[in-house]
């Protein structure tokens, strides 16, 4: 068990580094610094004033390594000085260094953000979780009727729409009109609920249609199985067999679904977020393509996939300890 | 390359031999497709279900006016000569208005200095005196555009890296392994937004950043497949007959593994047309000039705080969205149930 675990963190190591090498391909070589730094400073700069923007902005080593044959070659540097390498230490040592926009520092923007975001997703992921679990028991226990198949159809209807939609419906019915929740801004403590509420309300609802046709064929798989024939067969009754049987087996997959998911919560929802004012991260993300700030986006996108990859070794580790016929080799 | 793109992007003939190019390349698809008996037999399971063809019709009137609004038809206008499209065309008699009018209103939407509407809008205009109703035509080709052309770039990136692994195993079957391991670890939604920002915003570019998110789920589901199949006694039949493993794969491994990329390419489609809406919402996506309803969304987003309200541009825009994705979720729906093997017994 043990070493299985010690194999599978291992083996997440070269993930890592491929995602490095990934992002590293995109913000320096297909979007090359100069080219930001063209985008930054506006309509035709002077190359002066780009070259001090790559200097004030560490941007000015070589691309891959110190070399003679490199246009930026420094000979006061020793080979390894170059923009891969500070790259590549930059995100291992999660020093993400200053933003290109407004020169503050990432790190603390990022630590700030991941609270109110964390704020948000969290009641709302519990939330949907219980709620879809148990819709979507009701509806495998009226599997075939018009419950089962309006149920699903209402799930397609949610799915549908765009989450803008949702939102932008839920700011004027409930904030304008009925007037039950404020449409914007953001508190820090106790009164951070009033604000919370309708973000979440909403988050809930946008994910309600996926989650619950999905976990209804988790159901209905079950449902199948002959675990559940023999159950029946010795009389039980449909609710024990759907509430104690089925529910047990079913939350194996509901568990793969959702442990992935939970180390990405501090990320947050980019549109909820910025729809409502919340100084969380998916706002930050957006505040990142508004201004153009290569940095900070870098910054977002390595942190998020780090996260996404604990979520991914979460989900096999648990997986392991929860299904006992999963094979350790 | 830019420049030989800026000849060619105004002149007539290319644009509607691009658009009959493609056409014709989906058209030879569908006929290879349906050369099959098993997908002929899914086709009748499909047949039987109303709904079903009410969704397949709804999508056809969608791909219809895609069509309509691609297709250029050269006109002089005063000295120089114009493309106009088909639509263009069917709404030539309605004028631009000065600014917001209701659907079928009089007048402009000012409380002081109220313009007459000369033409009649059925969804009224937006902010700048546009037709509603054209706009949003316009941007259900931007939609198709989307669905369409991402899937163009994904599923031949997906069909053979999935089948080269699948089939050959070893350090190939790794190599794919882990090129897409690494993409499929990034986000879906940080990996589109960091291409789109790297990329900039653009009708081709945004297929380029959808196509990269989705071949990785592609990918997987059909090297699963080709293992199956790979070890069937009629492979080894085959490869015991000494028939050459280019036609193993094209004759027997390829018709076998079509249906998981018929099933992706229905079920994906909505959630392309949904992330392209979502995208263009943000500003990333299709760039300013083109239509798009996530960008009608944005930009009717304030208008409903006005007093009165303008409602008529996000309802019209999200409402042709969620026509077009709801009929895209179910018949993708009932494509998989007639595709798929494992649900057809139940």
């Amino acid at each position: 068990m043990l070493l299985y675990i010690v194999r599978r963190v291992l083996y997440t190591l070269p993930i890592i580094f491929g995602v490095m090498l990934l992002t590293f391909i995109l913000f320096f070589t297909v979007a090359s610094p100069e080219n930001i730094a063209k985008r930054q400073l506006g309509k035709n700069p002077t190359p002066e004033l780009v070259q001090n923007w790559l200097h004030n902005h560490g941007y000015d080593k070589p691309q891959l390594l110190n070399l003679p044959f490199d246009a930026k070659y420094d000979p006061k540097q020793p080979w390894y000085y170059s923009q891969f390498t500070s790259h590549m230490q930059a995100t291992l040592l999660f020093q993400f260094g200053i933003s290109d926009t407004t020169g503050e520092d990432i790190g603390t923007r990022l630590a700030q953000g991941a609270l109110p975001s964390a704020l948000i997703t969290l009641p709302a992921f519990v939330a949907t979780l219980l709620i879809t679990v148990s819709l979507s028991l009701g509806i495998a226990f009226y599997r075939g009727s018009y419950l089962d198949w309006g149920g699903t159809f209402i799930c397609i209807v949610l799915m549908s729409a765009p989450i803008m939609g949702y939102i932008i419906a839920g700011q004027w019915l409930l904030g304008l009109v009925l007037r039950y929740f404020p449409v914007f801004g953001f508190a820090s403590g106790f009164d951070s609920l009033r604000f919370v509420l309708l973000p979440v309300l909403i988050g809930v609802i946008v994910a309600l249609g996926d989650s619950v046709r999905f976990y209804r064929t988790i159901m209905l798989d079950e449902i199948g199985q002959d675990y559940t024939r023999t159950a029946r067969a010795k009389g039980l009754s449909e609710q024990i067999v759907l509430f104690k049987h089925v529910l047990k087996n079913a939350l194996i997959p509901i568990l793969t679904k959702v442990v992935a998911d939970l180390p990405l919560l501090i990320l947050g929802s980019l549109l909820l977020e910025n729809f409502f004012g919340i100084p969380g991260l998916g706002n930050l993300t957006i505040v990142a393509i508004t201004e153009l700030d290569f940095s900070l986006l870098r910054a977002l996108v390595f942190l998020g996939s780090i996260l996404y990859i604990i979520g991914l070794l979460l989900t096999d580790i648990s997986y392991t300890l929860v299904d006992p016929r999963v094979r350790l080799d | 390359m830019q420049m030989l793109w800026d000849q060619f992007s105004d002149n007539a003939l290319f644009i509607n031999g691009l658009t009959l190019l493609v056409a014709a390349f989906f058209g030879t698809i569908i006929l290879f497709l349906s050369k099959q008996e098993f997908m002929q037999e899914a086709w009748r399971r499909l047949r039987q279900n109303t709904s079903t063809m009410i969704c397949l019709g709804i999508i056809g009137v969608y791909v219809a006016i895609a069509f309509a609004d691609s297709v250029v038809i050269p006109i002089k206008d005063g000295v120089a000569i114009r493309n106009y499209t088909l639509i263009d065309l069917a709404f030539k008699n309605s004028p631009e208005e000065e600014g917001y009018s209701a659907p079928f209103a009089k007048q402009t939407y000012k409380l002081r200095g109220a313009k007459p509407v000369v033409g009649v809008h059925l969804l009224g205009t937006n902010v700048l005196g546009k037709d509603v109703l054209r706009e949003t035509l316009k941007a259900s080709r931007t939609a198709i555009i989307v669905g369409g052309l991402t899937c163009m770039i994904a599923i031949p990136i997906g069909l053979v890296l999935g089948i080269l692994a699948g089939f050959f195993g070893g350090w190939v079957d790794d190599a794919v392994q882990y090129t897409y391991s690494v993409v499929y670890s990034i986000p879906e939604i940080l990996l589109l937004v960091a291409l789109l920002l790297v990329l900039g915003p653009g009708l081709p570019q945004l297929c380029l950043a959808l196509g990269a998110a989705t071949w990785v789920n592609l990918c997987r589901q059909i090297r699963a497949e080709t293992i199956k199949h790979r070890d069937r006694d009629y492979v080894l039949a085959a490869r015991s007959l000494g028939v050459p493993t280019t036609q193993i794969i094209f004759r027997h491994i390829l018709p076998n593994v079509m249906h998981i990329v018929v099933i992706m390419f229905t079920l994906r489609f909505s959630s392309l047309i949904l992330s392209e809406s979502i995208l263009s919402y943000i500003g990333i996506g299709v760039g300013v000039d083109t239509a798009s309803w996530g960008q009608m969304i944005n930009g009717a987003r304030t208008e409903l705080a006005r007093e009165p309200i303008v409602w008529w541009v996000f309802l019209s825009a999200s409402g042709a969205l969620f026509v077009l994705v709801l009929a895209f979720n179910v018949f993708g729906d009932a494509v998989r149930d007639a595709l798929d093997p494992k649900l057809r017994t139940r």
